[in-house]
C-alpha cells in the first residue's frame, strides 16, 4: 500500500515543472534572436535591419510552433500519420514564411538591398521553418505521449488499489451483517409458528450467499443470472418487510443474456432498499427494468424517496458514488451511471457497454 | 407493568411477544412500526419499559429518544450496530443482539426488573444518548419535535444557530426550530468546515455571511444572505476572518 502511493507520486511528477519549462522556452527564444540578428548583421545589415528582421521572424515562428504544440495536446497523429504531420508542419512553415515576408516587406522599406535578401532567402527560411515546426511537433509528441503513458498508469495502479480496498470491503460487506443478523432473526420468530416458511427462507438465504461467494472471481455475469440473485435477495427482505415491500422485475427477452459486471445492481438495490424502507413508512414498490438500447445494456432500479428528510446530493446522488467509480474505471466512462428523482421517485440508471 | 415494542419488522417483534408471555406481569401495551408511532405511544401509555430496535424508517431508535422529554427505562433489540454496543454497556438497561435467545431475553428483563424493585433510578437514557453521540459518526440531520410534528432538519439547511436558555434556536429557510441541547454540542456536531461559532451564543453557516460591519466597540456584526443580523464577540471575530481568508 505504502509503496505504491509513493510510486503514484513519482509517476505523477511532471519531468519539468512549468516555469522551468517557460524559462526554457524563453531562453531559446531569445538564442534564437541574438544569433539570426548576428548572422545578418555578418551579411552586412544595419543593426535595426537585423534588429526588426529576427525579431519578427523568430516571433513568427514561436507562434507558429506554439500552435503545433497546442493542436498536438489533443490529437496525436495515429501510427501511420506521420507523412500527414509532415504535410501540416510545411504547410504551417509556409504560412508562417509568407506572413513573415509579407510583414518584413512593409516594415523595412528603405533598403533595396534588403528586399533583395529577402527574396533570396526565402528558402533558407522555410526549411530553418520547417525544421523547427518539424523539431517542436517531434517534441511535443514525446511530451504529451508520455504524460499519457502517466496518466494511464496512474490510473491503471488507482484501479488496483481501489480493486484491493473493494475487495476488503466486499469480504466484509458480502456478509452483510445488518441483513444477516435480521433475516436470522426473522427465521427464529417463523420457526416456532410457522416452520414451513421458516425452512423456505433459511434455502432463500443459504442460495444468496452462495451466489453472492461465487461472484468472488470477478467475471462477467448474464442479466438473468444476476436478476436471479437479486431476486433472492428481494425475497427474503420481503419476509422481513412484506407488509410493506413489493418488487417489480422485468426486462427485454432480447437482453437475457447480456453481460454485466458481478455486484454492480447489488449496491443499487440495497440502496433502494435503504431509501425506500427506512425513509419512507408506506408501502414501497422497488422496480428493476432491463432493456438493450444499441449496444448498451440498460437497468434501471427505481425507488419512492421522501425528498423532504433526504436529499440526493449533486451528481451521483445517494451515496453510489462506489458504483460509478467502478463503472469508470471498467470502461473508461463517466457517463454511465444517472440518478433522477422526481416526485417522491428515485431513479437509477446503469449503462453497461457490451464488448 | 406496561411495555411497547418498537420495531419495523412485524416478525421481530413477533419473538419479543412470544418471549414475553413469560412474564404475566407484563403488558404490551402497544406496538409500533417506526419512531413516530413510538413518539406517540409512549405521551399516551407513558410506559415503563420499551423495546426499542435503532435502524427504523425515518427516524432512528436514538433519534426518537432524543424527542421523549423522560424517556422510560430502554432494552435495545438490534442486529448489527458497531459503535453504539459500548454505550449500551454503560448506559442501557440491556442490549439484545438479534437472534437472541430466550434465556438472554430473560435475563435483560429479570436485570429490569430488579432494578426496578430496588428502586434504582431509572437507567439514564440522556447519558446513554450524550454518549452515543460523542462516540457515532458526524451526524447529517437533526430531529426536533414542534408541537405534534416531528421535523428532520437536514445540516444543509441549517443558516445558523442562536443560543435560547436550555435550548438553540436552529434558523433554516423554513424557519427556525428548537432543540434541547448545548451550543457545544452542535458545534462539535457541525464541525468546522461549514460552520464557524462567532459568539458564545452563535453558530453560523460560513457561506451564509454577505458582510462583516463593525458595531459598537470591539465587536462585529455578521450580516447573513437572509438579511438577518448576527453578533460577532471580539473572540468570534479573528476566528471568523481565519475561516474567511481574510
Amino acid at each position: 500500500m505504502l509503496r505504491q502511493q509513493v510510486s503514484t507520486e513519482q509517476t505523477s511528477e511532471p519531468v519539468l515543472s512549468k516555469s522551468k519549462l517557460t524559462l526554457i522556452v524563453v531562453q531559446c527564444i531569445v538564442a534564437c534572436m541574438i544569433s539570426q540578428s548576428a548572422i545578418l548583421l555578418w551579411f552586412g545589415f544595419s543593426a535595426q535591419t537585423s534588429f526588426i528582421d529576427s525579431s519578427v521572424s523568430i516571433s513568427l515562428l514561436a507562434i507558429a510552433c506554439y500552435l503545433i504544440g497546442n493542436n498536438l495536446q489533443y490529437y496525436r497523429p495515429e501510427k501511420n500519420g506521420y507523412l500527414l504531420m509532415l504535410l501540416y508542419c510545411s504547410i504551417l512553415a509556409s504560412l508562417w514564411l509568407v506572413v513573415n515576408n509579407w510583414t518584413l516587406d512593409k516594415l523595412i522599406l528603405n533598403d533595396p538591398h534588403y528586399s533583395e535578401f529577402l527574396y533570396n532567402s526565402l528558402p533558407i527560411r522555410f526549411f530553418i521553418g520547417l525544421l523547427m515546426i518539424g523539431l517542436m511537433a517531434m517534441v511535443s509528441v514525446v511530451w504529451y505521449t508520455q504524460l499519457d503513458q502517466k496518466e494511464t498508469e496512474k490510473r491503471k495502479l488507482e484501479a488496483e488499489t481501489l480493486a484491493r480496498d473493494a475487495e476488503l470491503y466486499n469480504l466484509r460487506q458480502q456478509l452483510q451483517p445488518h441483513f444477516l443478523f435480521n433475516s436470522l432473526n426473522s427465521i427464529t420468530a417463523l420457526i416456532g409458528s410457522r416452520p414451513e416458511e421458516a425452512r423456505k427462507m433459511i434455502h432463500q438465504l443459504s442460495d444468496f450467499l452462495r451466489g453472492t461467494l461465487k461472484k468472488e472471481d470477478q467475471q462477467p455475469v448474464s442479466l438473468i443470472d444476476e436478476l436471479e440473485h437479486l431476486q433472492l435477495y428481494l425475497d427474503i427482505e420481503k419476509v422481513r418487510f412484506g407488509h410493506r415491500l413489493s418488487t417489480e422485475i422485468s426486462y427485454n427477452e432480447a437482453c437475457k443474456a447480456k453481460k454485466l459486471p458481478p455486484m454492480l445492481l447489488q449496491p443499487i438495490v440495497e440502496n433502494a432498499i435503504k431509501f425506500g424502507l427506512y425513509d419512507t413508512t408506506g408501502v414501497v414498490t422497488i422496480s428493476i427494468f432491463g432493456e438493450c438500447v444499441e449496444n448498451e445494456l440498460h437497468i434501471t432500479v427505481q425507488n419512492p424517496y421522501d425528498p423532504d428528510t433526504t436529499r440526493p446530493k449533486h451528481g451521483t446522488g445517494f451515496g453510489l458514488s462506489g458504483v460509478k467509480r467502478r463503472l469508470h474505471l471498467l470502461f473508461g466512462r463517466t457517463d454511465l451511471l444517472e440518478t433522477t428523482s422526481y416526485s417522491h421517485i428515485f431513479t437509477t440508471i446503469v449503462k453497461i457497454p457490451q464488448v | 407493568m406496561r411495555v411497547i415494542l418498537i420495531d419495523d419488522e412485524p416478525l421481530a417483534r413477533s419473538v419479543v411477544i412470544e418471549y414475553l408471555q413469560n412474564w404475566p406481569e407484563i403488558e404490551i401495551v402497544q406496538e409500533c412500526n417506526d419512531g413516530f408511532e413510538g413518539v406517540k405511544a409512549i405521551a399516551q401509555y407513558n410506559p415503563d419499559l420499551i423495546f426499542l430496535d435503532i435502524q427504523m424508517p425515518k427516524i432512528n431508535g436514538f433519534e426518537m429518544l432524543e424527542l421523549i422529554e423522560q424517556p422510560p427505562s430502554v432494552i435495545f433489540t438490534t442486529a448489527f450496530d458497531e459503535y453504539a454496543i459500548k454505550a449500551f454497556e454503560e448506559h442501557a438497561v440491556d442490549y439484545l443482539l438479534k437472534p437472541f435467545t430466550r434465556e438472554r431475553f430473560d435475563k435483560a428483563v429479570q436485570k429490569w426488573m430488579d432494578q426496578q424493585q430496588r428502586s434504582e433510578p431509572k437507567q439514564n437514557t440522556k447519558e446513554l444518548l450524550e454518549n452515543l453521540q460523542s462516540s457515532s459518526p458526524k451526524n447529517d440531520r437533526i430531529v426536533v419535535k414542534t408541537g405534534n410534528k416531528i421535523k428532520i432538519i437536514p445540516v444543509t439547511d441549517i443558516l445558523f444557530l442562536a443560543a435560547d436558555d436550555d435550548y438553540v434556536k436552529i434558523h433554516t429557510p423554513e424557519g427556525s426550530f428548537l432543540k434541547n441541547k448545548t451550543m457545544a454540542y452542535f458545534e462539535k456536531m457541525l464541525g468546522e468546515d461549514n460552520f464557524v461559532r462567532v459568539h458564545r451564543s452563535y453558530i453560523v453557516r460560513i457561506n451564509e455571511i454577505t458582510r462583516i460591519d463593525p458595531y459598537e466597540k470591539d465587536s462585529h456584526l455578521a450580516i447573513l444572505k437572509s438579511g438577518e443580523k448576527v453578533p460577532v464577540s471580539k473572540t468570534g471575530y479573528p476566528k471568523l476572518r481565519q475561516v474567511l481568508g481574510l
